[in-house]
């Protein structure tokens, strides 16, 4: 710890000048980066627009009370799709991941140099691209409707559910596999009790983990037209009918912190 | 263990994820109906999907010969205008969330600013970015500007989150230290807290730029700014090489951000 004096008395400081400066030479650049990026966004506005936004704000909560509770009955159906459309879709998702995992996992994969990169870029592709883009590419091409959704939410759970898993297996303990395969094991069976159970709590965490993001992203993908509730909000918004966003929105906030609690229980009886 | 008694021995048996065999039973058996539900209730068009396949092969063979170049402008100002957004959102996000984190960590903040930050939190997290971004576009009109509070908002929320928790989790012997110096309030954030809250701090900010990056590709389609105005144009269009082009660039782009952050982690450990 570099020491300095001054005045006759020693302070302390937790670095020396020259790592100092390297690091205020960082954040001289990361500031430059987001003064410029501010400017081209503020450019780019109509500040006429955006001045008025408290107003604007206090028109819409106006309109939103009092929600028209009656509205309720017509939600019952697209919460239930919405339901099936992230659970369906993390199922789907999870039976595309598993395989993918082990591809990508070093200590699993039958190849490093050649089948491990090709499953960690699935894994990437799957994750980089929003569900909500998947949706919109699906609608064109299965059509508007809940299997497009639920397809959308596979696509993107692979790249999650993939990459925590195979995480978990390449942290697995090799003494077991050693100790099963000592017993003359076959290497199926080496798998089936010295691999799975050792990433089966894994296993079971991520994809409650992945079911509670999926019931959220899955609130909004009726927005393109792959059902759910969405469907609703983006009607609803088009014909500028507030009150009935509002029980929309009470009624997503109500399921997503249903799902939250459901998964918390859930993670707590399994751990 | 469990060890079962038979004729020619004892045999092991593998143990179970659940326990409680009745209760396994129960969920097996309800997870069958949900599922048999479920698959029922999805309804699918046959002829509707038939007819999209040919779209669907067009689309997976475009990413064979992605076309850069025919709306190179527009894929340009769009990604430009994404990653201006993610830098602002991330930075102005993560200043903001480090006082809402620390009024909601448990262990540091009176009950009432607490509740405050943790309403806050949950407000943020709760609904995805697109329906917020939603009510940003309202606000603030079309743009850049409502797509980069759209991401503030989220990060707020992502970070204060996982921020208080680091704090509620620090260790309180350090505090305990310092506090015995005389140290008051700020002192003990910046020479307790801070230092074993910090790493993870950066390494969790690195993350949230690359979601804030991912995320600032789609609130386009609702028209809070960013690449998404230009990739559901391109939909619309079924102009599947340009679509391609852009997935292309968007993968590039998070991919280069978690190697970056992985060398970032790296150095910091």
């Amino acid at each position: 710890m570099p020491l300095i004096k001054k005045d006759g008395a020693v302070f302390w400081i937790p670095r020396d000048s020259k790592k100092q400066l390297v690091i205020w030479f960082g954040w001289f650049i990361g500031l430059m980066l987001v003064y410029l990026s501010w400017r081209s966004i503020s450019a780019n506005t109509l500040w006429v627009f955006a001045a008025d936004a408290p107003e604007q704000l206090g028109l819409m909560l106006m309109r939103m009370f009092p929600p028209k509770i009656a509205y309720m009955n017509k939600l019952w159906k697209p919460l239930w799709d919405t339901l099936n459309i992230a659970t369906l879709g993390t199922v789907l998702g999870i039976i595309f991941a598993v395989p993918v995992a082990f591809l990508a996992a070093s200590n699993t994969t039958p190849s490093v140099r050649f089948v491990r990169p090709f499953a960690m870029l699935i894994l990437v592709s799957s994750r980089s691209v929003n569900s909500l883009i998947w949706a919109l590419l699906l609608v064109t091409i299965v059509g508007p409707g809940i299997l497009a959704g639920i397809i959308a939410i596979a696509l993107r759970s692979v790249g999650f559910v993939g990459k925590l898993l195979y995480e978990a297996i390449e942290e697995i303990d090799h003494a077991q596999l050693e100790a099963v395969t000592a017993t003359g094991a076959a290497s199926a069976q080496v798998f089936s009790y010295g691999v799975v159970p050792q990433i089966m709590p894994a296993f079971a965490g991520i994809s409650l983990y992945r079911w509670d993001i999926n019931i959220r992203e899955s609130t909004i993908l009726g927005y393109v037209g792959a059902g759910g509730i969405g469907l609703n909000l983006s009607s609803s918004l088009s014909v500028l009918a507030w009150s009935q966003v509002s029980v929309i929105l009470l009624s997503v906030l109500v399921t997503v912190v249903a799902s939250e609690w459901i998964s918390a229980k859930i993670r707590k009886m399994l751990i | 263990m469990p060890l079962i008694q038979t004729a020619g021995g004892v045999r092991w048996k593998k143990k179970n994820l659940i326990a409680n065999p009745y209760l396994r039973i129960v969920i097996v058996f309800s997870a069958v109906i949900y599922l048999a539900l479920a698959l029922s209730s999805v309804d699918v068009n046959w002829a509707r999907v038939q007819e999209g396949m040919g779209r669907g092969l067009a689309f997976l063979g475009s990413f064979l010969r992605p076309d850069f170049f025919s709306r190179w402008d527009e894929i340009f100002d769009g990604i430009l205008e994404s990653l201006t957004m993610t830098a602002v959102a991330t930075a102005a996000g993560i200043i903001l969330s480090v006082p809402v984190g620390v009024g909601a960590a448990g262990n540091i903040a009176p009950f009432p600013v607490y509740f405050l930050c943790r309403s806050v939190i949950a407000a943020s997290r709760t609904f995805p970015e697109v329906i917020i971004a939603i009510f940003f576009v309202a606000m603030f009109g079309f743009g850049a500007l409502a797509g980069m509070l759209t991401l503030m908002f989220a990060t707020i929320g992502f970070m204060a989150k996982l921020l208080a928790e680091d704090i509620e989790d620090a260790d309180p012997v350090q505090t305990e230290a310092i506090r015995s110096t005389g140290a008051g309030f700020f002192q003990i954030l910046t020479w307790s807290i801070q230092p074993q809250v910090m790493p993870r701090l950066i390494g969790l900010s690195v993350y949230r730029l690359d979601i804030n990056f991912r995320e600032s590709a789609v609130i386009g389609i609702v028209g809070a700014g960013g690449i998404g105005a230009t990739l559901n144009t391109s939909i619309d269009r079924y102009e599947y090489d340009t679509t391609a082009a852009i997935l292309i660039v968007i993968i590039m782009i998070v991919m280069l951000a978690e190697y970056m952050s992985g060398i970032i982690r790296k150095r910091l450990q």
